[in-house]
């Protein structure tokens, strides 16, 4: 696979399994930034208490040659467990969650909840002129969703960052 | 029965002791005191008080690379971690196995800024292998273990831990080194023997083939070089060696074809430019070998033999990966070699041989012969002549003096070389020196330095003369930052900019001053008498030879070139020609 010839940039999910112990987050990011990888997002927690393991989800994009480098590199960390390629291992499951804050009156507050209906988007706050809207679905989806909003009276947005999971029975 | 608790000063020097150490290269300040007072009342391990805690660093460098031990460093909070950290990054890039004790302000003070309070972790977690900071005495010692079993496992590297005084005074339980297991680290040791199978064919077949070795082989042990030096012979294939890699395939065997890449040989560098076959071993394809990628050794099919997976496919594609550590991956080539009875094509050889004695017959490294200045190379020469047969450790500064050094002083061993390869620090050589000195006392250690880079740690002349270590200093003197003189003259118009040192301390009177020897060479017949005078006394020695002050290192690969566009000599000239691309590259 790292002989594949091409400088195409793809982009790639990769799971990390690490010791939850301090300075493990930025001995990540601070591989990224010092090697000038690139980040599109990060996800952090705890995962496994007794254990004391957190799971990291970061998206990146480089050559398929920069990928491998950037696996390579991760697990050479002391404190990684594992590393995965969940862009490698076939189709999984990428999800994130916004929180999306509109607001407006009239018309446009109407809009703005039939839109969030068509996406299945909850309000988890409301005010005579505002809405939070609660919204899971891939970053494709969310993207979607802003874009919409945006139009509506959009004025604050909190994402979480992708977290993902590989399909069927096997599991890290 | 109650278990015993110690201090944590008395549980880190137990440790140390029961990690192996017997020397510690290092500074005092108010953040380690409490590990001073313990190092005061006992008499196990040795403290050596350096001048600078760079050149404690460098010194453990020295001491490890010459012994294939872990290096030892103590340093206080602050000021001290900081200093330290040019030679951590050192010890980083180079592979060099290193522990470095730091100091820290106590616990409850950490983030408030206090007195000579520094982010010692966060400071040195990109320039060492990993860190830790140890907020309870209770971690600590298996903390030290872990630090051990990282630093010189995999591949190698400096550890720090960072230990706040009140860890040092409170008190906790000592476990042993064997009850100490890391939960998931676990460098790959042994190869895949499917791999080990694939390379040995693809060596087999080859026509062209040469190996490309490097300081993995170093970092693997003595053992790795025997079992190198056996295979190559078994193959009767050519041999080359990275800067790092030098002493690994004895220089005196006709297979060897010298050092390769910015400074290599003409022969090595033409023979990887054309080889069919490629095998890498402990080396890491670093820019100053490779020259431009994109026409490194075209057409040839690479095996790559390294510890580390992020060292594959890093700067270049290879085509059979080997991970494992060289010793045991050479010892499962040469069986399997042995037991599927491999024989190389002898006819292609033969060809390939004689085509690699026409390249050598250019004898590359041939400079102006006078007896009207002293040339460098010559002073090299007339230094290799007078220590054959003496028992000697080599270190270098970094400069041109270094390159001529790896082209003229030839190691049969591995372990005798210790240059800055990677980070190409000025001010290393000299504190490796001591470091080397210290482990070896009776060997003969020469610091081959430029007098500008011998500036940079020049205060280690005082940790030399109070430990009588003999270190022998012998600067090649050109009066200029030589290598940063000679890229100005090739690629940008002869324009000096900042690169001659026009005020420079006597070094006789200066090594005087220290308590040390100092000596002088400024005519082509004093050079003999004055070496054998170094090599006659037995206290720390500053020569001051007088070299030739326009003299280039040759050959030479300018940045952004190919194997096969390297320069020979002062006839060929680049500045025109050089690609705009290949002036921005280092
Ligand atoms: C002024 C200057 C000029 C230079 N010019 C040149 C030049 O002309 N030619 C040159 O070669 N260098 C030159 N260098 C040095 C260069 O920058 C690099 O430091 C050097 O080429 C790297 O050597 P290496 O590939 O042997 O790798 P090292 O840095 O020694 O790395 C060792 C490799 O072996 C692996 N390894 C470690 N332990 C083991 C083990 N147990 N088993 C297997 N593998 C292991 C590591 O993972 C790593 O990949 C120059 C430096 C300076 C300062
Ligand atoms: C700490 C440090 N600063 C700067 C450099 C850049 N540099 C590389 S070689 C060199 C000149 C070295 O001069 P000298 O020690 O006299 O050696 P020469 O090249 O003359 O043999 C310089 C400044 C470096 N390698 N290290
Ligand atoms: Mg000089």
């Amino acid at each position: 696979m790292p002989n594949d010839l091409t400088n195409k940039i793809e982009k790639h999910t990769i799971a990390v399994l690490v010791d939850n112990e301090p300075g493990v987050l930025a001995r990540v990011i601070g591989l990224f930034s010092g090697r000038g990888y690139n980040i599109e997002s990060l996800t952090v927690s705890e995962v496994d208490k007794e254990n004391n393991l957190s799971r990291i989800t970061v998206v990146t994009s480089g050559t398929r040659m920069i990928v491998e480098q950037i696996k390579a590199q991760l697990e050479r960390l002391v404190p990684v467990h594992r590393v995965r390629d969940l862009t490698d291992e076939g189709p999984c499951i990428e999800r994130e969650l916004a929180l999306v804050k509109v607001v407006g009156t009239g018309e446009r507050r109407n809009e703005a909840m039939r839109i969030a209906g068509i996406f299945n988007a909850r309000v988890v706050d409301a005010t005579l002129s505002s809405f939070i809207f609660e919204l899971t679905g891939t970053a494709h989806e969310l993207g979607d969703f802003i874009g919409l909003m945006s139009e509506l009276g959009l004025v604050e947005i909190s994402r979480t960052g992708v977290v993902a999971i590989s399909r069927g029975a096997a599991g890290f | 029965m109650a278990e015993q608790l110690l201090s944590g000063a008395e549980i880190i020097l137990k440790a140390l002791k029961d990690q192996g150490v017997e020397v510690i290269f290092g500074y005092p300040g108010g953040a380690v005191l409490p590990i001073y007072d313990a190092l005061f009342k006992q008499n196990d391990l040795r403290h050596i008080l350096v001048r600078h805690e760079q050149a404690a660093v460098h010194a453990a460098e020295g001491y490890a690379r010459s012994t294939g031990k872990v290096g030892c460093v103590l340093v206080t909070s602050g000021p001290g971690a900081t200093n330290a950290v040019t030679g951590l990054t050192d010890a980083l890039l180079d592979s060099i196995p290193l522990v470095c004790i730091s100091g820290q302000v106590p616990t409850h003070l950490i983030g408030n800024d206090a007195f000579q309070e520094a982010d010692t972790t966060g400071i040195t977690r990109s320039c060492t292998k990993h860190n830790y900071l140890v907020k309870d005495v209770a971690n600590l010692a298996r903390t030290l273990h872990e630090a051990f079993l990282v630093a010189r496992s995999g591949r190698p590297g400096p550890v720090l831990i960072d230990i706040p005084k009140d860890v040092q005074f409170n008190e906790g339980p000592y476990v042993a080194p064997h009850e100490v297991r890391h939960k998931t680290y676990r460098p790959q040791v042994k190869p895949d023997l499917a791999r080990v199978e694939e390379a040995i064919d693809l060596i087999a077949g080859a026509k062209r083939p040469i190996f490309y070795v490097g300081g993995g082989v170093v970092n693997s042990g003595p053992l790795a070089s025997k079992l190198l030096t056996a295979f190559v012979r078994m193959t009767g294939y050519p041999c080359t060696n990275t800067l790092m890699g030098l002493g690994t395939f004895p220089a005196s065997d006709p297979q060897f074809l010298g050092m390769l890449g910015m400074h290599g040989t003409y022969e090595a560098n033409l023979a990887m430019h054309g080889c069919d076959v490629m095998i890498a071993v402990g080396a890491r394809f670093d820019d100053r070998v490779t020259g431009k990628i994109a026409d490194f050794a075209p057409g040839s099919k690479k095996i790559h033999i390294d510890i580390d997976p992020s060292s594959i496919n890093k700067n270049v594609r290879v085509d059979v990966p080997v991970i494992g550590d060289a010793a045991h991956v050479l010892e499962d080539m040469i069986r399997l070699w042995k037991a599927r009875q491999k024989r190389p094509d002898q006819a292609a050889l033969r060809d390939w041989w004689s085509q690699i004695n026409i390249w050598r017959k250019r004898d590359c490294l041939r400079y102006q012969k006078t007896d009207k200045i002293i040339k460098p190379q010559y002073a090299l020469e007339r230094l290799r002549e007078a220590i054959r047969g003496v028992d000697h450790y080599i270190t270098t500064e970094v400069g041109q003096h270094q390159m001529w050094a790896a082209q003229f002083l030839p190691f049969d061993q591995p372990n005798r070389w210790l240059t800055s390869g990677g980070l190409g620090t000025m001010g290393y050589g000299l504190p490796a020196a001591i470091g080397v000195q210290i482990a070896h006392p009776e060997a003969l250690v020469v610091d081959v330095a430029g007098e500008a880079s011998i500036m940079m740690n020049i205060q280690e002349m005082s940790t030399a003369v109070q430990y009588g270590a003999p270190v022998k200093v012998f600067i090649l003197n050109n009066q200029y930052m030589g290598m940063v003189r000679q890229w100005q003259e090739l690629l940008h118009g002869s324009r000096y900019s900042e690169s001659q040192l026009t005020s420079m301390p006597d070094f006789i009177k200066l090594a005087e001053a220290f308590g040390a020897v100092g000596l002088r060479a400024t005519k082509v017949s004093e050079l003999d008498d004055v070496i054998g005078e170094m090599i006659a006394t037995r206290r720390p020695v500053i020569v001051d030879i007088a070299v030739d002050p326009t003299e280039n290192c040759f050959p030479m690969i300018p940045g952004g070139r190919a194997h096969n566009e390297m320069l020979l000599g002062p006839a060929d000239r680049t500045e025109d020609s050089t690609p705009e691309d290949g002036m921005v590259l280092v």
